[in-house]
């Protein structure tokens, strides 16, 4: 399957028709909102909180944000903020009347908000897109350094973000965590699924201090399939180089291999240096 | 755009990232519009330590809205004194007018009591006043960032990042 993070920039992905489409797809509608019940979970957030939603698109997770659920979002209703990078996502939401406050804004360009912000963070399938760059003034990492920077300051002491995305390869997923590490997150790797069609990767980040539990290896210990990335890593637990089935060493090695069948090239050539669209 | 996000939004520019001039962003030909929220005090209550009181007071004035008053409501102010607080004698309770009102009743309230009507102006004020049209303008670098339909537009072409 292509991915289409290879194929165009976002916000000429994500056009008219395509952010139709996809909003109004049952099947993503289902599969966006499980992973945000995921996130939520991951968040454990106990009373109405302040969240930033990065790449927001056209709602899906913010609705599911504005609704207080005593099962699946029992600290909730929360209020959001969303960017996103497309016009016509954002157009798509705002038909839709979600109650989250939206901005046209390149995550790659930072988190325009006052330190200590918000409570929370939330990204569900779009951090992929920032390990593009869409000029030659930029670079992956420059883009993502710029947004974990940006994304942790925004963040109060204590707060938490969890990031689901859809790394191309281990390098990519090591690319983004690491970026996260280096901007000061406390960071886990969360995947779903592992070695299956439907995997899902969570990167679960924690700013220290405040009341709450900022320790990562708080948050996802314990938890199946996790990777501690900070640099308070604990020695204690799995052994690794172990590679029975289903382990991290042989799903990477699984995983390896379908890129190596279903490998696509870029072509962005064309698109470099583009006037991006300011008017709706 | 809700007054609330525009009380902790910044210049996007990197060169304004340490400058105190760079927030808060002050409107310019601003339309506004006032949409209906549901009242959540408890979002209330969070947020308000996080407001930067004095740059909300100044908003309201340049958007010729009701003047806030010059500091911040204390938390107590959010919520009357319940009735099931432990802390309160029973005896001690003034419920006037509330003859036949039972212990724990409305929705949403833990141990907190009623919302009062300070609350609920802060729900007015910081989550139903929205910008629909209009500028925001740093104070440092006097960058523009259009709001459209309440959407503030914050991408920066490439030599202004
Ligand atoms: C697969 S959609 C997910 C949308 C939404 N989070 C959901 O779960 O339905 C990916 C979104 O990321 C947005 N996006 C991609 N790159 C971005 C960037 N650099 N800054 C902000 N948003 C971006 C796209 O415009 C698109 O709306
Ligand atoms: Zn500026």
């Amino acid at each position: 399957m292509s991915r289409p993070e290879d194929t165009l920039p976002p916000d000429l992905f994500y056009n008219d028709s395509e952010s139709r489409k996809y909003t109004t797809s049952s099947r993503i509608q289902h599969i966006q909102s499980q992973m945000t019940h995921r996130a939520l979970s991951l968040l454990s957030l106990r009373s109405p909180s302040l969240i930033l939603d990065i790449g927001c698109g056209s709602g899906l997770s913010g609705e599911i944000l504005s609704t207080f659920s005593p099962e699946t979002n029992p600290g909730g209703p929360h209020t959001w903020i969303g960017l996103d990078i497309s016009s016509s996502m954002l157009a798509v939401a705002l038909e839709k009347e979600v109650e989250g406050d939206l901005f046209l804004a390149d995550a790659g360009q930072g988190v325009p908000f006052r330190p200590g912000t918000f409570d929370a963070a939330i990204s569900i399938s779009a951090v992929q897109w920032l390990c593009n760059a869409e000029s030659t003034e930029e670079s992956p990492a420059g883009r993502l350094s710029r947004f974990f920077n940006g994304l942790y300051a925004s963040l109060r002491r204590g707060g938490r973000a969890v990031c689901q995305f859809y790394p191309k390869n281990d390098e990519q997923k090591k690319m983004v965590s690491s970026a996260a590490v280096r901007a000061g997150f406390g960071a886990g790797l969360l995947e779903d699924d592992p070695g299956t069609k439907s995997a899902k990767t969570y990167l679960v980040l924690t700013v220290g201090g405040g009341e709450l539990d900022g320790d990562i290896t708080g948050v996802v210990r314990g938890m199946e399939g996790v990777d501690v990335m900070d640099n308070r890593r604990r020695t204690k637990g799995r052994k690794r180089g172990e590679e029975t089935k289903g382990s991290k060493g042989w799903i990477m090695r699984k995983k390896e291999q379908m890129e190596r069948k279903g490998k696509v090239v870029k072509a962005n050539s064309k698109y470099t240096g583009r006037k991006r669209r300011i008017a709706f | 755009m809700k007054l609330l996000t525009l009380n902790f939004l910044t210049c996007a520019r990197k060169a304004c990232k340490s400058t105190t001039l760079a927030f808060p962003l002050r409107p310019k030909d601003a339309e506004l519009e006032i949409v209906e929220a549901d009242l959540e005090p408890l979002f209330i209550r969070n947020i308000l330590p996080r407001v930067e009181w004095e740059a909300l007071r100044t908003l309201c004035q340049d958007l010729g809205l009701p003047q806030l008053p010059p500091a911040a409501p204390e938390p107590a102010a959010l919520f009357a004194p319940n009735p099931s607080d432990p802390s309160i004698p029973s005896d001690k309770l003034v419920r006037p007018g509330k003859e036949g009102e039972g212990e724990g009743e409305g929705e949403g309230e833990g141990e907190e009591g009623a919302p009062t009507q300070t609350l609920k102006d802060l729900h007015h004020v910081l989550l139903e006043t929205t910008i629909r049209e209009g500028k925001l303008v740093c104070g440092n670098c006097g960058h523009a960032y259009a709001v459209k339909e309440g959407i503030a537009n914050f991408l920066l072409p490439s030599h202004l990042v």
